[in-house]
C-alpha cells in the first residue's frame, strides 16, 4: 500500500534515504539543502541511526566515509560552497571505493552566489571536481517523487558499484512542495561482502571488489595512496597505478547501460528537447500545451555516466535543444556523442525557463 | 599475546628514517593496547597524512589512512557509526594543528570517545622539513631559513581548553611514562589526547644543531619539566624556567562524552 503525502523535495530526499536504510548522516547547514539535515536530525535517532552536525563540509564527508567503512549506509547533503569543500574527500571515496551518497541541492554560483535560487551549475564539478581520473554516478530528480525514489536508488548504486553517488538536485525541486506517493518499501541492493581469505582490493569479473567491513576481522588497510590488491601503498609503480585508475573509471563506465534511467517521448520527432532536473518541468509543460505537435523529449535521470545510447532513440532528430540552468554544461557532453546539431538553451539567475522561451527557441530554428 | 603480533610484518621495511622517533611511539601505543587486552577485530586505527600517519599501515587491524588533516573527522564517523570499536588516531603536528586544527578542537569539544596520539616532531618531515605550527621560535626549517618568527601552538593546552577529557604530554625519551599515559587515555571515556614529542633527525635535527639522534633525545630529557614539579614552582612563587616544556598528565576529567561503548 502506498500512501499519499504532500512533501517538500528536501523532506522527500531525507525520507527516501531513511527508506533505503540510511543510518548515518553527517552534515553542515547550508541553504538550500538544510531541510534534509534537519529532517534527518529528527528521524535518525528514532531509528537507531546517527545524526551528527560536523564543523564543516570537509568533516561531514569525512565522517560519512568513516561511517560507511563500518557498514552503515551513510549520506550528507550540501550545496555549492559546501560541495566545493568536499571535493578532496570525494576523490578519497572514489580511490578507496567507499559507498556514500552526496546530495547537492544546487544554487547559483560561483562562490556564495545565489543561496536561495536554483541552478545546475555543479554538473561538471560532480563529475570532475576532485583531482585525478575517476568515475562517479549522478542522478537528477525533477519532482518531489523523484527526490524520494532517486535518493533511495542512490544508496543501491553506491553499494553495488562502490562509488560516491550524487543526487544532483536543485533549489527549485528541493524547495518545491507537491504530491508524492510513498511506497511501503523501496528496492534494496546491499554491497557485497568480501569473501574471507581473498585480497581486499582484488576485483571480481564485474571489476568491483567485495567490501571488507571494519570490525569484522578482515584487517584491511584502506589508503588514498595508490595501492595494490592487498590495499598496501604502492605509489611509484606506473603500471599498477594505471591499472587501478582504469578500473576505478571502467567499473562505472562499462555499466552505463545498466545504470541509465531515462524516458524517450515522441521518438520520431525531428526537434528533440533533452533535459534533466528542474528544466524537465518546463519541457513537460510545453509538450502538454502542444501535444498535437509531437515534440521529441529525452528526459534524463542519470546524467553521469551519461546515457549516450539514449540519443540514438531519436532516429529522425534534426536538432537537440538542451535547456539547462547553467551555461551549457551537459549540452557540450551531448555534442560529444552525436552528429545531430545541439542547441544549448542556457539560463542563469534562478528562474526556470518559461514555456514561452522554449517555444520561441523551438520555432526559431524551424 | 605480544604487541609485536600486531605489526603487519609483510609491509616491512617501513619508510621511517634511521633515528626517527615515530617507531618508539608506535611501540608504546601497541604496548598499551597489549595491556588493555583489546582484540584486533575490535580496533581501528585512523590517520591523516605525514610520516606519523603512515603508522596505521604497519598495524594488522582495520585501518583508514585518510586525507591530510582529516583523520579525526573520519574517526568521528567510524566511532559514531559503531561505538563498539576502539578507535585510535595517529597524527602529527602539521596534520593535527595546521590543516586539521578545526577538526581537532571540535572533537575535543564533543569529547568523542577516541584516543589521539600525536607525534610532534615540530616540522613537516615527509615533505622535507618545512616549518609547522609547533616549530619553536628561532628554529630553522626549509621555509623558516632565517629562524621561525611565528609563535608555536601548545597542542596539549589547546586540547585542554577545547574540552578533552584526558591530556598527557611526554617525549620519545619517556617510553614507560608514555605507554602508561596512552593506556590511561584508552581507559578514560571521551577524547584522549597524548602528545609525544619526537626527534626528526633528518628534517629537524640536522638543521638545528642536533648532530646526533641522541642529542635531541637528551635535549628533550633535559628540557622537560614534570607537571608536579611545575605546580610546586608555581605554588612556591619560584620562577619557572622559560626554556622547558611541561610533561606529565595535564588533564584528567569527566566531561560528558559522545560515542562511548554502549
Amino acid at each position: 500500500m502506498t500512501r499519499t503525502e504532500f512533501w517538500q523535495g528536501n523532506i522527500a530526499c531525507a525520507e527516501g534515504a531513511l527508506a533505503a536504510g540510511c543510518r548515518f548522516f553527517g552534515g553542515y547547514p547550508i541553504t538550500p539543502s538544510t531541510e534534509v539535515a534537519e529532517h534527518m536530525a529528527v528521524k535518525l535517532p528514532k531509528k537507531n541511526g546517527v545524526f551528527i552536525q560536523m564543523e564543516d563540509e570537509i568533516a561531514s564527508i569525512a565522517a560519512v566515509i568513516g561511517a560507511s567503512w563500518t557498514g552503515a549506509r551513510a549520506m550528507t547533503a550540501t550545496s555549492g560552497p559546501g560541495f566545493s569543500l568536499m571535493m578532496e574527500n570525494i576523490g578519497y571515496a572514489a580511490m578507496t571505493e567507499t559507498p556514500c551518497v552526496i546530495v547537492n541541492v544546487q544554487r547559483g554560483g560561483p562562490s556564495t552566489g545565489q543561496p536561495t535560487m536554483g541552478a545546475q551549475g555543479d554538473m561538471m564539478q560532480c563529475r570532475f571536481g576532485s583531482h585525478g581520473d575517476y568515475s562517479i554516478i549522478a542522478l537528477c530528480p525533477a519532482s518531489v517523487q523523484e527526490m524520494y525514489e532517486l535518493t533511495a536508488r542512490a544508496f543501491n548504486l553506491a553499494d553495488q558499484y562502490r562509488v560516491p553517488v550524487f543526487l544532483m538536485a536543485d533549489e527549485i525541486i528541493g524547495h518545491m512542495r507537491e504530491k508524492i506517493l510513498v511506497p511501503d518499501s523501496v528496492p534494496l541492493q546491499q554491497r557485497k561482502a568480501l569473501v574471507k581469505g581473498t585480497l581486499p582490493f582484488k576485483p571480481g569479473a564485474d571489476m568491483i571488489p567485495g567490501f571488507p567491513q571494519f570490525g569484522k576481522g578482515y584487517g584491511v588497510h584502506v589508503t588514498g595512496l595508490t595501492h595494490d590488491e592487498r590495499g598496501y601503498p604502492c605509489a611509484t609503480n606506473p603500471k599498477l597505478h594505471e591499472t587501478l585508475v582504469h578500473r576505478l573509471v571502467d567499473k562505472v563506465e562499462i555499466a552505463r547501460d545498466q545504470i541509465a534511467d531515462y524516458d524517450v517521448i515522441n521518438p520520431d520527432a525531428e526537434q528533440v528537447f533533452i533535459a534533466y532536473g528542474a528544466p524537465v518541468r518546463t519541457v513537460q509543460q510545453l509538450l502538454h500545451d502542444r501535444a498535437d505537435e509531437k515534440i521529441g523529449f529525452l528526459r534524463i535521470r542519470t546524467v553521469w555516466p551519461f546515457p549516450e545510447k539514449s540519443l540514438r532513440a531519436f532516429k529522425n532528430a534534426k536538432r537537440f535543444l538542451v535547456p539547462e540552468l547553467n551555461l551549457g554544461q551537459i549540452a557540450r557532453e551531448i555534442e560529444r556523442h552525436t552528429n545531430v546539431p545541439v542547441q544549448s538553451l542556457p539560463k542563469l539567475g534562478g528562474d526556470l525557463h518559461t514555456p514561452q522561451e522554449l517555444r520561441e527557441a523551438l520555432e526559431a530554428g524551424q | 599475546m605480544s604487541y609485536e603480533d600486531w605489526f603487519r610484518k609483510d609491509r616491512l621495511p617501513h619508510i621511517f628514517c634511521a633515528g626517527c622517533g615515530n617507531g618508539t611511539i608506535i611501540n608504546c601505543t601497541l604496548a598499551a593496547i597489549e595491556q588493555m587486552d583489546w582484540k584486533k577485530d575490535d580496533t581501528v586505527f585512523v590517520s591523516g597524512i605525514g610520516c606519523s600517519s603512515r603508522a596505521s599501515g604497519y598495524i594488522i587491524t582495520d585501518s583508514l589512512h585518510t586525507t591530510h588533516g582529516r583523520a579525526i573527522a573520519f574517526a568521528t564517523g567510524v566511532k559514531m557509526a559503531n561505538p563498539n570499536l576502539n578507535v585510535v588516531v595517529f597524527t602529527g603536528d602539521g596534520d593535527l594543528a595546521a590543516i586539521g586544527g578545526n577538526h581537532f578542537i571540535h572533537a575535543c569539544r564533543r569529547n568523542i570517545d577516541i584516543t589521539v596520539v600525536c607525534m610532534n616532531n615540530q616540522i613537516y618531515g615527509m615533505t622535507g622539513g618545512q616549518g609547522s605550527p609547533t616549530t619553536p621560535k628561532g628554529c630553522l626549517s626549509s621555509t623558516t631559513p632565517y629562524g621561525c618568527v611565528e609563535s608555536p601552538f601548545d597542542l596539549s593546552e589547546l586540547a585542554i581548553a577545547a574540552g578533552a577529557n584526558y591530556v598527557s604530554r611526554w617525549t620519545s625519551y619517556h617510553v614507560k611514562e608514555l605507554e602508561k599515559a596512552i593506556k590511561t587515555g584508552f581507559e578514560t571515556p571521551g577524547f584522549s589526547f597524548i602528545e609525544a614529542l619526537v626527534q626528526c633527525p633528518t628534517a629537524f635535527g640536522r638543521r638545528n644543531k642536533f648532530k646526533q639522534v641522541s642529542d635531541q633525545i637528551e635535549y628533550m630529557k633535559a628540557h622537560s619539566l614534570l607537571k608536579a614539579k611545575y605546580d610546586r614552582l608555581v605554588e612556591s612563587g619560584e620562577p619557572v624556567p622559560t626554556d622547558m616544556f611541561i610533561v606529565g598528565e595535564l588533564a584528567h576529567r569527566k566531561r560528558p562524552v559522545m560515542g562511548a561503548k554502549p
